[in-house]
């Protein structure tokens, strides 16, 4: 059985009848539906054993505290991480990068250099502006090459000794370009520069093994890979963070506090102030469980089948153009596209009509519009279309567009 | 944008999709003004001439924008032409989207709204002709 076939009974929203027909939902890259067991593990949770965590000493509190640090484990056996106290909960990808530049933040001096990319999102982009801006420090991008590919050559000109930090998605969520990690990581590491990886595209699509890409932080978030909203994850390399102050202040992150100082908790908990997500937690652990029995590779596999499928049908319509890596390059399971002669907004209208969700977008990538407007890559950047993950719904939508629907 | 097209837009925006009556530079243009709509990039710039009387005598506008957007700024320079100043600021959403006879939903009420909005603008921003 297809692999679509055999999940999306169990995703509830599915069922919906959008427009007058069964929902195709390709906005998996905005967020993603939830399988009924994530939905049922929260309700289960609410219903059972809410409580605080760690310090209510009572049944439902070690409950809570028990299901919450199993999301701990849960997330370290999906990431490969060497440690539980390598994983840090956050409210999501967004959040978990800010904590990040404003912790980093503290430790730059003026005219040291951040490195980031053009295929980041804002949530990449905008911390390290913020910090640039407050440090004196200098903010460098590398250029995306025509066939959406980063420019590697002038990543080894950007880097130099004054290198304190290279920030990069790991996916891009508009060209699908997946970029070589464990490359850069190498590169940044010959000037003891920080990598800082947004895995927000990634986590949910590619099997993931922190030793292998070697990055100090990995940030990702749950609602995009079947999970809740508001908990992602914040994985740092255990010597990183023991070297690190903590970003923010609060209950939980401290284990003696005295009036004018505090002695911090131990990791990872000295990075999590205040009352975590714990239902989300929760969630996040029956996401992880459900991926885990579908199992990555085979998602991964139905994921480039549907991505050669959109392309190559793109291909063959008159008026669409898809950017990004060509059809031959391994890459991640979104397609952008445009259609001549027409606003993204009226083609997700005209989809949405159809019952097909897709997103419509000039914004979500980091460049400025003048800017993007002399890349090629970028210039028409038009809908959005992220067909993806074991949320992708196939089964032959028609129509002009029936080709990004899945195989037939 | 053909058949699909009639059960989103209404033949008002579509007409004024495909032939808008003021797209276009307006020469000699004293009252201008141009936004974007931080959702989705649209970008629309609103131009009136304005005569030393007040009266609004041309309007029309320029923009990157959807079929919405598009037939919104449409109207707007259609219901300002001729009017005064005074009467051309109190132009309200309303207004365009009676004109527009579409119901519109609350994720694209912005497109209708910008160039509204960038009339004020123009209106606020011009020095009196």
């Amino acid at each position: 059985m297809r692999l679509d076939e055999q999940t999306r009974p169990d995703f509830p929203i599915l069922q919906r009848i959008v427009n007058g027909h069964p929902l195709v939902y390709l906005d998996s890259g905005a967020s993603s539906q939830k399988p009924r067991s994530v939905i049922e593990a929260m309700n289960r949770y609410y219903e059972r054993s809410h409580a605080n965590v760690h310090r209510s000493i009572h049944t439902l509190g070690e409950e809570a505290t028990e299901l919450y640090e199993l999301a701990r484990d849960s997330v370290q056996r999906f990431i490969g991480a060497a440690s539980r106290e390598e994983v840090v909960f956050t409210r999501g990808t967004t959040d978990g990068l800010g904590l990040i530049a404003e912790t980093i933040g503290r430790t730059l001096a003026k005219d040291d250099e951040i490195v980031v990319t053009e295929l980041e999102h804002h949530s990449n982009l905008i911390p390290w502006q913020l910090v640039a801006r407050d440090r004196g420090a200098h903010l460098k991008a590398v250029p995306v090459l025509a066939d959406g590919t980063l420019d590697m050559a002038a990543l080894d000109r950007l880097i130099t000794r004054r290198t304190r930090v290279v920030a990069f998605a790991h996916v891009s969520n508009v060209l699908g370009t997946i970029t070589p990690v464990a490359e850069i990581v190498r590169r940044a590491r010959a000037v003891d520069a920080i990598t800082v990886v947004d895995g927000a595209q990634a986590a949910p699509h590619l099997r993931l093994d922190m030793p292998s890409l070697g990055c100090d932080f990995y940030v990702f978030s749950a609602h995009k890979m079947l999970g809740p909203t508001g908990i992602g994850v914040m994985y740092g390399r255990r010597a990183v963070l023991d070297s690190l102050e903590p970003g923010r202040g609060g209950s939980e992150m401290i284990k003696e506090v005295w009036i004018d100082r505090a002695q911090w908790n131990d990791l990872p908990w000295r990075f999590e102030p205040g009352t975590p997500p714990i239902a989300e937690a929760v969630g996040l652990t029956a996401a992880i469980e459900y991926l885990e029995k579908v199992g990555m590779e085979r998602v991964g596999e139905h994921e480039r089948a549907l991505t050669r499928q959109t392309l190559e049908g793109f291909a063959r319509t008159p008026g669409v153009t898809a950017y990004g890596p060509p059809v031959s390059v391994d890459r991640g399971a979104v397609v952008a596209f445009a259609v001549e002669g027409l606003h993204p907004h009226d083609v997700a209208a005209l989809l949405d009509a159809e019952g097909i969700a897709v997103r419509a977008s000039l914004r979500d990538a980091a460049d400025a519009p003048a800017r993007r407007r002399r890349h090629l890559a970028r210039d028409v950047l038009g809908v959005q279309l992220a067909g993806r993950g074991v949320a992708a719904p196939g089964g032959g939508r028609r129509a002009a567009f029936g080709a990004v629907g899945g195989p037939r | 944008m053909s058949a699909a097209a009639h059960g989103v837009y209404s033949d008002v925006i579509r007409e004024r999709w495909r032939k808008p009556r003021h797209r276009g530079e307006v020469p000699g243009a004293n009252a201008v003004a141009e936004d974007v709509n931080p959702l989705c990039g649209d970008r629309v710039r609103m131009m009136l001439t304005v005569a030393p009387d007040g009266r609004i005598e041309a309007a029309g506008f320029i923009g990157d924008s959807c079929a919405i957007c598009t037939a919104s700024a449409d109207v707007v320079a259609d219901l300002v032409t001729g009017r005064s100043r005074a009467d051309a600021a109190a132009l309200e959403v309303a207004d365009v989207l009676n004109v527009l006879q579409s119901e519109i939903r609350p994720t694209r009420m912005r497109c209708v709204t910008l160039p509204v909005f960038v009339l004020g603008q123009a209106l606020n921003g011009s020095k009196r002709a």
